[in-house]
């Protein structure tokens, strides 16, 4: 009964204990780390645990293959749950990065993306003319009407299979309404030819890409003559003459978006009331950097849970891992540790070296999965079916954040398996360990 | 057979160290019932007879674009081909974008050449007779519990109607069953009429999304597609025949390489496991020297050791890994419903128990084999005076 009310107590200590932890903010934890090297370097009670640390730490070389388990058990854990969120955080990041709050993007009612909308003339007209939006020297409104159609493509890792591709046909107000959009290379394409600007992304990720290639599209000939920069989803797009793109694809004079340059962001309600109350115009207003958040919202959480529930899963594996080969190390032990204990070292020291020394190889393990992920994964391409049907390219990024994520992961898992066994090597009763062999 | 107390009693001489490595193992085996479903449904899945007989084909531009209704009068002419039939997409959410109904508009030779949905002929005639008629999976029927006779309003993401209004009225008319063999998600299927949907749409006159074809042999499906697609060269509206095979995996492809992403994490899981068991045997082995030595003396031969030590750890591979199996294949439909259908869950089949199996007794062998060559190679007085 005693035995069992202990356990449920530990248990207890440790669900509270984890779920501190995951709150923990990282100067919390180096707080805690410092405390912790103060208390060893400082009292009596922190060098006894340092010195029966030193000799727990010393055999770790006698049982490499138990040690091993713990720190490749734990690394696994790491890479793989890293590795997953690192792609749904490349991909969020790409989506989140699109976009900006002073431009606005105005849909056919209810479409939800820009490959469901269609606009006329007439109603592009009528967006252009609405209040708050940017003029030029000109006194012509900075809006750009964009039709987007998909194109069959194939990656450059898998040459027999097509993907789709969105093809932007835009005109000169494309790049006046996104400021951040570059051409890194070439020269932007010309009104009214059948020439390409391909983003930076979408030529690393596709074939047949390169300057000067030609590409058939609608049954056309077009060429690549250059290639932009934005750092967001645009890259994975590839922009042509909005005339040529619609009459390629048989498109009339309709467009799907208008994306406009508004004064200031504070502006946006007075836009989007403007619009709304237009008895001529069914249209959804958003800014961009809303449209494209709400783009990755559901793909990127559905990474993160699955991210999460598969690094869960393998954290059991691995907690078992480690509380196997702890428990082995302390039964070996369990005579030295009793001796410890007659002599007059009390039970806190050898809990203590114990659970460091098993944090250590944690940390150990968490260190490499972390490692090897970076060097593995960081920037590595990939794309993914968006919203318009078509490919979004991004990269996997293994920020410092989810490094962090990681070490905890590894530091948790590395707590709950040397906290049960260190309890039983200072619980067991002195007589009773002395005389086991 | 008549050693398995023996070996039975082994494993659980230490009850602890077994129990832990059991659970490690179970996990393990949990991922790779959940996953190894994953990986198979989005790589060798789709590989039925019934996607080998039928051609899809779809616009060689993209498959948003459409393609004239005139051709299927001149694909059926084409020697080979069966049937024609063709369907659009038709993008339909019930009530709340969130709500998304798998809508296509579909002719009546769809209907004829499809061999995985079960219908009755007064379906199939309810259905040609009411203009607004519709056909539903009974997976669908049941998730907003819909009956025949139902007036269902569908707001199309896609295309309004003539007079500008998103919403379309639907009179369900039949509730099918799919086939066993049928593919993941048939039976939440919404089926509209083509005719419907063309006379009414705003945009898009006289076009289907795409064509299915069935071709009378196989064998032939190379060619009969190499006929379909000569028949719009070099027009506005060329095409791109594949087998409904290679289309699904082209389209699974998309999505992203998920069959690498889930090898390599089994790869990580897998390897760990062995480090992990693989260390617990040879534990287990080094505490039972002089009990092996023991069974020696009493006459149990260099191989017997060897096999007994070989069978203890691929029992605990077995018990772990079936376990873990079993949770999976419990698991995975309640986690598809619980997320909401945000995450879809292949149910674990026939094929994947084998390959777990395979792997069970693999990686029992594996991590069994160097501490059972130790017992085999034990010399008995050694190992008695504990040397």
């Amino acid at each position: 009964m005693k035995k069992f009310l202990f356990g449920l107590g530990m248990t207890a200590v440790v669900i509270a204990w984890l779920v501190v932890w995951t709150a923990l903010p990282w100067f919390a934890v180096l707080v805690l780390a410092v405390a912790l090297v103060l208390w060893l370097l400082l009292t009596r009670g922190g060098r006894r645990t340092l010195s029966v640390t030193r000799v727990g730490l010393s055999t770790l070389t006698q049982r490499l293959g138990s040690t091993a388990v713990i720190v490749v058990g734990i690394a696994g854990v790491v890479a793989v749950l890293v590795a997953l969120l690192a792609m749904g955080e490349g991909l969020s990041t790409t989506l989140r990065q699109t976009g900006s709050d002073d431009t606005a993007i105005v849909l056919r009612g209810g479409s939800g993306a820009e490959s469901n909308s269609v606009l006329t003339r007439d109603e592009i007209d009528a967006i252009e003319g609405a209040p708050g939006i940017v003029r030029d020297a000109q006194g012509k409104p900075v809006a750009s009407a964009e039709l987007v159609v998909v194109a069959n493509v194939p990656k450059k890792s898998d040459p027999k299979n097509d993907t789709n591709v969105s093809i932007r046909g835009v005109g000169d107000e494309a790049w006046s309404v996104r400021p951040n959009v570059k051409i890194v290379a070439g020269r932007k394409f010309q009104t009214g030819l059948r020439e390409l600007d391909v983003g930076a992304n979408a030529q690393r990720q596709f074939a047949g890409l390169d300057l000067g290639n030609q590409l058939k599209l609608g049954g056309q000939d077009w060429t690549v003559v250059g290639v932009f920069a934005s750092g967001d989803s645009y890259e994975s797009e590839l922009w042509g003459d909005a005339k040529s793109v619609a009459s390629a694809y048989r498109r009339g004079n309709s467009a799907e978006s208008v994306i406009a340059r508004l004064s200031s962001p504070s502006v946006f309600d007075q836009f989007k009331a403007a619009l709304t109350s237009d008895p001529r115009l069914k249209v959804d207003v958003s800014t961009t950097h809303e449209y494209f958040s709400k783009q990755s919202e559901g793909l990127s959480k559905v990474i993160r849970i699955v991210g999460i529930t598969i690094g869960l899963i393998m954290a059991i594996g691995a907690i078992f891992g480690a509380l196997n080969t702890m428990y082995a190390a302390v039964s070996t032990r369990t005579r030295e540790i009793a001796t410890l204990r007659a002599i007059g070292f009390r039970g806190l020291p050898v809990v203590v070296s114990v659970l460091i020394e098993t944090m250590l190889l944690a940390l150990l393990g968490g260190i490499v999965g972390a490692a090897i992920v970076w060097l593995l994964f960081n920037g590595y391409t990939a794309s993914t079916l968006g919203s318009n049907f078509s490919q979004v390219v991004f990269q996997f990024q293994v920020t410092p954040a989810l490094l962090w994520t990681g070490i905890k992961w590894a530091l948790a898992i590395g707590f709950i398996g040397g906290l049960f066994p260190a309890m039983r090597a200072a619980r067991l009763p002195v007589t009773t360990a002395l005389r086991e062999q | 057979m008549k050693y398995f107390h023996l070996i039975w009693a082994a494993l659980f001489r230490r009850k602890t160290r077994t129990m832990f490595t059991l659970i490690s193992i179970i996990a393990a085996f949990l991922l790779f019932g959940l996953l190894n479903a994953v990986r198979v449904a989005f790589t060798s899945g789709s590989d039925t007879l019934a996607g080998n007989e039928r051609l899809v084909v779809a616009s060689r531009f993209s498959i948003m674009t459409g393609l004239p209704q005139s051709l299927q009068a001149r694909i059926a002419a084409i020697p080979g081909v069966e049937a024609v039939g063709h369907q659009n997409w038709f993008g339909g959410v019930y009530q709340d974008p969130k709500n998304f109904v798998f809508s296509f508009a579909v002719d009546q030779g769809y209907l004829d050449l499809t061999s995985d949905i079960v219908l009755t002929p007064e379906q199939r005639q309810a259905f040609a007779a009411t203009r607004d008629g519709a056909l539903i999976g009974e997976a669908l029927a049941a998730k907003y519990h819909w009956k025949v006779g139902d007036k269902i309003p569908l707001q199309s993401q896609i295309f309004p109607q003539k007079n500008g209004d998103k919403t379309w009225p639907f009179e369900i008319v039949g509730i099918f069953k799919t086939t066993k063999d049928a593919p993941d998600g048939r039976d939440q299927m919404f089926f509209l009429n083509w005719k419907y949907f063309d006379e009414a749409n705003m945009y898009s006159q006289h076009s289907v999304g795409w064509y299915v074809v069935k071709v009378s042999d196989p064998g032939n499906a190379d060619k009969v597609a190499q006929a379909i697609d000569a028949l719009s060269a070099n027009s506005d509206h060329e095409t791109k025949t594949q087998t409904a095979n290679a289309f699904n995996a082209s389209f699974a492809k998309q999505i992203g390489n998920i069959g690498l992403i889930v090898e390599a994490i089994m790869a990580a899981v897998f390897f760990t496991l062995i480090l992990l068991t693989g260390n617990t045997m040879a534990q287990a082995v080094r505490e039972r020297i002089p009990e092996l030595a023991v069974l020696k003396t009493l006459g149990f031969s260099n191989r017997g050791v060897l096999a007994l030590v070989l069978a203890e750890a691929t029992v605990l591979l077995l018990l772990g890994g079936v376990i873990g199996m079993a949770i999976a294949s419990v698991l995975a439909p309640a986690l598809s419903k619980g997320s909401g259908g945000m995450i879809r869950l292949p149910p674990i089949g026939a094929g994947n128990w084998v390959e777990g199996l395979v792997l069970m007794i693999l990686i029992g062998i594996i991590v069994g084999v160097l501490p059972a060559l130790r017992g085999m190679r034990l010399k008995i007085v050694d190992a008695l005076a504990g040397r």
